[in-house]
């Protein structure tokens, strides 16, 4: 098995570990996205609460949750190592460059935009994973059963404007971080082919940098502007 | 045309180094930004001052000797070119320009602007040989190459081992320059033999030399004299992760 930790621990395995980790967590935020869609249903949060108990019983989802659990982990502990590796790789920095003449922004500084999303997820993971698992949550009561009104805790969060403010910048940062993030999965796993790298460099770039975070951004804003009853 | 320079200056591997300015008065903007050194170094040795040692060979941008960080970019602001190929007709009169060797841990300062890239020729050393036929004259196309394999190996083996790569990368990864070398056997007939191997003999010199890893931010391949692909760092991504996946290797 040392082949397996060779390759693992060398520098392109590292990334190969960043990479599925990664796009893993991309396929999540579709998931993530899609279900919270329904925060916009306007049925005082039934839909939701609903979508919230499947997602905390199943097993499938269950299971799958645990994967997500080590992939955010594996991905923040092998970035840290791979920074840490690529700052020794410089002991002498230069006394003056220009790195913005030869590269974009986002690809430079993916390490401080997922310390951001990595103190992003604790706090989120606080006010709604926790309470859902371990707080107490209000019951909600739909055709008879028993639900916890996650919904409740969602319009109390999103009540506050700097919450609010705190998950739009933290959004953006997704954005910037998939720009970058969702193409370069596959550059090292040596996906790259004259036919479907724009393909890839397309959905990244306004599906997973575009579109998702603006629908993410959306729900704090819109749950902000009901509760405060300006829509 | 008169420039301010700030030249990084180092006596030797062993100690400090730090930027020295030095202005030049009557520069010619024909000149390249070697000959303009050549000048600086003819005013420091009637001085009596020590000269600034820099690597130079060819001067007509096919040996990659004359490793140069100017103003904050390798090679200077040119793209598509090494040192000996800027002129200084791509400055102001007045400008001042900032010197500095490769900074990499892989690559040691010897002196001033000299670095050690002996690194490079390690990583290449680990690849080994390529088996070829010393037998009787083969019949030309005897191996039929398609053009276009034929053209995407020779894009890659226009490597000319400068380090631009390995200067302007953030960690100092030398992925380009591996990719580069890797690739140009992989994508021919000829490289097919040793292929598995060269692939993990080669990424684990480059790691032993303690260059970075790949962030993809596309900085090598836009600073290359020879503007060689990101396609082939990909290659070489998928060259090792085949190799690790099929050789016999089992000792990693």
């Amino acid at each position: 098995m040392a082949w397996v930790t060779q390759t693992l621990s060398s520098s392109l395995g590292r990334k190969v570990i960043m990479s599925l980790t990664g796009l893993f967590l991309s396929s999540f935020l579709i998931i993530h996205m899609a279900g919270n869609l329904q925060l916009f249903k306007g049925d005082n949060g039934r839909a939701f609460n609903e979508y919230t108990y499947f997602m905390t019983h199943n097993p499938l989802i269950i299971t799958i949750s645990y994967l997500l659990y080590t992939s955010i982990l594996a991905h923040a502990l092998m970035a840290y190592v791979l920074t840490r590796h690529n700052q020794a790789s410089r002991p002498v920095k230069y006394a003056y460059s220009r790195p913005e003449a030869n590269s974009p922004w986002p690809s430079r500084n993916m390490g401080i935009l997922g310390t951001v999303l990595l103190l992003f997820i604790v706090i989120h993971m606080r006010t709604f994973w926790y309470e859902m698992h371990f707080g107490s949550v209000p019951m909600a009561e739909y055709d008879g059963q028993q639900y916890k009104d996650l919904y409740a805790v969602v319009k109390e969060a999103f009540s506050q404007w700097w919450y609010v403010l705190l998950y739009v910048i933290s959004m953006a940062a997704v954005g910037f971080h998939m720009a970058h993030g969702f193409q370069s999965g596959f550059q090292s796993l040596g996906i790259r082919h004259t036919k479907y790298t724009p393909m890839i460099e397309f959905v990244g770039r306004y599906f997973f940098a575009l579109i998702i975070p603006v629908a993410f951004a959306a729900m704090p804003i819109y749950v902000f502007l009901q509760v405060h009853g300006i829509i | 045309m008169k420039v301010n320079l700030k030249v990084w200056r180092q006596k030797n591997s062993n100690t400090a180094g730090k930027l020295v300015e030095y202005q030049l008065d009557s520069i010619s903007p024909e000149m390249s930004f070697l000959e303009m050194f050549d000048v600086l170094n003819g005013e420091l040795t009637k001085k009596g001052e020590e000269i600034i040692a820099f690597d130079h060979d060819c001067r007509e941008g096919i040996c990659g000797s004359c490793s140069m960080y100017i103003n904050g970019r390798a090679h200077g602001p040119q793209t598509g070119a090494t040192t000996c190929q800027l002129h200084m007709r791509s400055f102001n009169d007045g400008d001042t320009i900032v010197v500095e060797p490769w900074r990499s841990r892989a690559f040691p300062v010897i002196k001033d602007l000299m670095v050690d890239r002996s690194a490079f020729d390690r990583v290449i050393q680990a690849g080994g040989y390529v088996s070829v036929n010393t037998g009787s004259a083969r019949d030309a196309n005897e191996t039929p190459i398609p053009r276009n394999i034929a053209d995407e190996a020779m894009d890659a083996a226009q490597c000319i081992a400068c380090g631009a790569c390995v200067a302007a990368c953030k960690n100092a990864s030398a992925m380009l320059y591996v990719a580069a070398k890797v690739s140009h056997l992989a994508v021919l007939p000829q490289g097919q033999a040793e292929s598995v191997a060269r692939a993990e003999r080669m990424v684990a010199q480059m790691d032993a030399e303690g260059f970075g890893a790949c962030s993809f931010t596309g900085a090598c391949s836009v600073e290359c004299p020879k503007s060689i692909s990101l396609d082939h760092i990909a290659r070489l991504n998928r060259e090792y992760l085949g190799a690790k996946l099929t050789s016999t290797n089992v000792q990693g």
